[in-house]
């Protein structure tokens, strides 16, 4: 009989989803003794992952956190955390913490609880070494590239200079790329962000970052809401800091760019910042 | 030269113009390609350490491989989902009840008309707000986009599937005592499946060019290691052009199937009616627009 | 109510789709130019001819749109300096425009080569007998015909650019629909659904017409046979 012929067809593509999803779901499968930490995946000099390694100044603060925590290094598993996922992930637990240039806002603090910050962060604009560009009032004709969706670029061209081309990409590698090339005078974002962008193997010295940040963004270590972990993460950024290993990692992670971070507001004071 | 009867078989003369054309077209062909390389060699794109990345292990194993596995997950998974939904909606279309007639209508056309895209941008976001689901999100959120919309379509090529078999065959499953609903299970869909299995295939094709879409919502997907790994490396140009060319690669291997099946087919099945004799080659995109329904459904579909 | 009607003051909705609309109309005008060309390379009586059009359709169709815009920015543009004029903003418009035109003229082609194949063979030969050589044949006898057989997948290919044209906001076009209900749903997550159907809803007003028209005119302009 042909009687189920459909059935089956149906049945096996059913099983074939299930097979497939199912080595998909094991990824952020929550592993006893492990910690996950979400983190950027695409955002080198931060959170970049390269093959099986993982790097930038975000993963060695996370990593540091997580050893004083008593995960050592095998212990670690990193999830990738775009933007637009990272409260949804530390609510639904598919991460235990999360370090992904996360600014600590009143609003995402109704949801979900920081520690931290572990680096103030500043908007900024990243331009050509030879450049004249020394801030954003200079930006006025000049092409400046920023993600698309994202605030920082209008606030330049509400603030600051209204006569600003905008060119808006989906990521801040594209428009690395199109400075390269010399159509995009000025990249802005997160100053960290910029120096990373700018300390790629395919840039060094090419670039700078302007380093007089218009704006202040504290970068904290996301976590679940009503988290007990919070004191012990301070504790150990705390230490981080004292022990020269937090300037150590930044060093590292800019390397070759000149890059200074606004010694007003780093390295960050940890003063009772868990609720 | 006897692909096409639009011209006369041409005489000596005719041969010796068309001969000297060729030559020039050619050297046009020729000429254009160079151009492109001395351009970009000129613009310093042909630098042998931009291009021997790609021919390093470590670039395959790190980003070019992981990021192929991710595409052919969600167009996996997209094609898997679209069948399943094509069956149900193309046979709800079928349905002699008006409400759930209606109803199927409704989501197949109204999803046909909505851009994957902008499905892509809105999945991403519901499903990292209202829903929990394993793994990644945004890998859900583009094989739900690719389901909805290529199912739909899918839905389309059953509902025509099944209208252009002979009325014959439905009357004689009827003759013989079966439901109208049988009848459709046993007799008219097992056929119009194999009819429509070159359009299928060639559906895949869209599915999986449709896949580097979730590159906008950074879905960890071919395109987008690709160009993680060109930018640090500054090699954007070069990354795109081998991002290209694997997804010409598999895509001309899938039409390539399509079209072997849907000769396969058509020496099968007979067509009813004469064939009219073709002025050039079938359109190698309407591939199996012969077999099902040339006129009504066009299955060289530019999808994205 | 009063929240979700908000959006229609905070952002210009309107607008979005008219960028969408005007990608489309100069697309199409390109698409048809180029695909035409290519149809008549494909059919033309010179071998090389043949085939850089089919060379072109198969590299085209095979390729992701995605790539293909990403390319006219980043690479054509930004790595190149190649532009095409206009202010800034117009240039990365144009460029999206271009890489529409190009993925889509693949499609045109292959629907004029279906078109073609409805043309009855009598008039090819007809068209040999009076003398006539294969440019004026073409253009008198079976172009003609060819476009008023194709007009259904001609009406499917325009479909498809509607919507494709969402596709420019990788090539830096921020003020077309998708980047803009991106936007959108991202500072407004309290009426995320409300924002999607209303963008979906708008395609469909646009799509469903285009739909409806290409029917009637394949009616109304089928060459009787």
């Amino acid at each position: 009989m042909r009687k189920s012929r459909l059935g089956k067809v149906a049945a096996m593509a059913a099983i074939a989803a299930l097979a497939l999803t199912s080595c998909g779901g094991s990824d952020s499968e929550a592993d006893g003794d492990k910690i996950r930490i979400g983190i950027k995946f695409d955002q080198p000099g931060l959170g970049f992952k390269d093959g099986d390694n993982y790097t930038g100044f975000d993963v060695d603060v996370a990593k540091y956190v997580a050893n004083e925590l008593g995960y050592a290094e095998d212990k670690v598993e990193f999830v990738s955390a775009p933007s637009a996922n990272r409260e949804t992930m530390l609510q639904n637990n598919q991460v235990d913490m999360i370090f992904a240039t996360y600014s600590i806002t009143d609003e995402r603090n109704k949801v979900i609880d920081f520690a931290g910050p572990y680096f103030v962060a500043g908007q900024d604009l990243l331009v050509a070494s030879d450049s004249d560009i020394n801030g954003p009032e200079a930006l006025n004709g000049k092409n400046l590239c920023s993600v698309t969706g994202s605030t920082s670029a209008k606030k330049v061209k509400d603030n600051y200079a209204e006569g600003t081309n905008l060119q808006e990409l989906p990521g801040y590698a594209e428009c690395v790329t199109q400075m390269s090339g010399g159509t995009i005078d000025a990249v802005t974002t997160d100053d960290i962000i910029l120096a990373g962008l700018a300390a790629q193997p395919a840039y060094k010295g090419k670039f700078k970052v302007v380093g007089k940040p218009f704006s202040e963004e504290k970068y904290g270590v996301g976590l679940p809401d009503g988290t007990d972990k919070c004191k012990a993460i301070n504790e150990a950024i705390t230490k981080m800091i004292d022990s020269g290993d937090w300037q150590k990692a930044l060093d590292k992670n800019t390397e070759g760019t000149g890059y200074k971070p606004n010694s007003k507001t780093n390295p960050p004071k940890l003063a009772d910042t868990c609720a | 030269m006897s692909a096409s009867i639009l011209f006369d078989t041409p005489g000596p003369k005719a041969r010796r113009r068309i001969l000297m054309i060729n030559i020039v077209g050619a050297i046009i062909a020729l000429g254009v390609v160079a151009w492109i390389f001395f351009g970009l060699a000129g613009k310093g794109q042909m630098k042998p350490e931009q291009w021997d990345d790609f021919v390093q292990a470590s670039t395959w194993k790190n980003y070019l491989l992981p990021g192929l596995v991710n595409t052919l997950k969600a167009a996996i998974l997209g094609i898997i989902g679209s069948v399943i939904f094509g069956l149900v909606f193309g046979v709800g279309r079928l349905s002699q009840n008006k409400l759930i007639n209606g109803f199927c209508t409704v989501i197949v056309e109204f999803f046909r008309a909505v851009p994957v895209l902008l499905m892509i941008v809105f999945f991403n976001v519901f499903f990292a707000r209202s829903l929990e689901l394993p793994g990644d999100t945004a890998l859900w959120a583009v094989v739900a986009a690719l389901v909805f919309y290529n199912g739909s379509v899918v839905a389309e090529l059953v509902r025509s599937g099944v209208h252009n078999l002979p009325k014959g065959q439905r009357e004689a499953g009827i003759a013989i005592g079966l439901t109208r609903g049988m009848s459709l299970r046993h007799i008219e869909i097992p056929q119009a499946l194999v009819a429509m299995l070159p359009a299928l295939i060639g559906q895949f094709v869209v599915i999986l060019k449709d896949s580097a879409l979730g590159y906008i919502i950074s879905f960890n997907e071919l395109l987008f290691f690709a160009r993680t790994y060109s930018s640090p490396n500054g090699n954007v140009l070069q990354a795109l052009i081998v991002t290209a060319v694997i997804f010409i690669l598999i895509n001309f291997t899938l039409s390539k199937i399509a079209e072997m099946v849907s000769k396969r087919l058509s020496s099968r099945v007979k067509k009813s009616k004469d064939a009219p004799a073709e002025l050039v080659g079938a359109p190698a995109g309407a591939l199996a627009a012969g077999s099902v329904d040339s006129a009504e459904k066009d299955p060289n579909n530019p999808g994205v | 109510m009063e929240n979700y009607l908000s959006i229609f003051t905070e952002y210009n909705i309107p607008g979005a789709f008219w960028v969408n609309i005007q990608l489309t109309f100069w697309a199409a005008i390109g698409a048809l130019v180029l695909g035409t060309v290519l149809a008549l390379l494909r059919i033309s009586p010179v071998a090389s001819f043949r085939a850089i059009g089919s060379s072109y359709v198969n590299l085209v169709r095979n390729t992701p749109l995605t790539i293909i815009i990403l390319f006219a920015v980043l690479a054509l543009y930004g790595q190149l300096g190649f532009t095409l004029g206009g202010d800034f903003q117009a240039n990365f418009f144009r460029l999206s425009v271009l890489g529409l035109a190009v993925y889509h003229a693949a499609f045109v082609c292959e629907a004029i080569r279906s078109g073609v194949n409805t043309v009855p063979l009598g008039q090819a030969e007809a068209a040999r007998a009076i003398g006539l050589g294969f440019m004026p044949a073409a253009r008198l006898i079976i172009l003609p015909q060819a476009f008023r057989g194709a007009i259904v997948p001609l009406g499917n290919t325009l479909i498809a650019l509607i919507k494709n044209s969402t596709v420019a906001a990788v090539g830096s076009v921020a003020t077309e629909s998708s980047s803009v209900m991106k936007s959108m749903i991202e500072f407004r997550a309290d009426i995320v659904i409300p924002i999607f159907l209303t963008f979906a809803i708008g395609f469909v007003i646009i799509v469903i017409p285009v739909g409806l028209v290409t029917t009637w005119l394949s009616k109304k302009l089928a060459v009787a046979r």
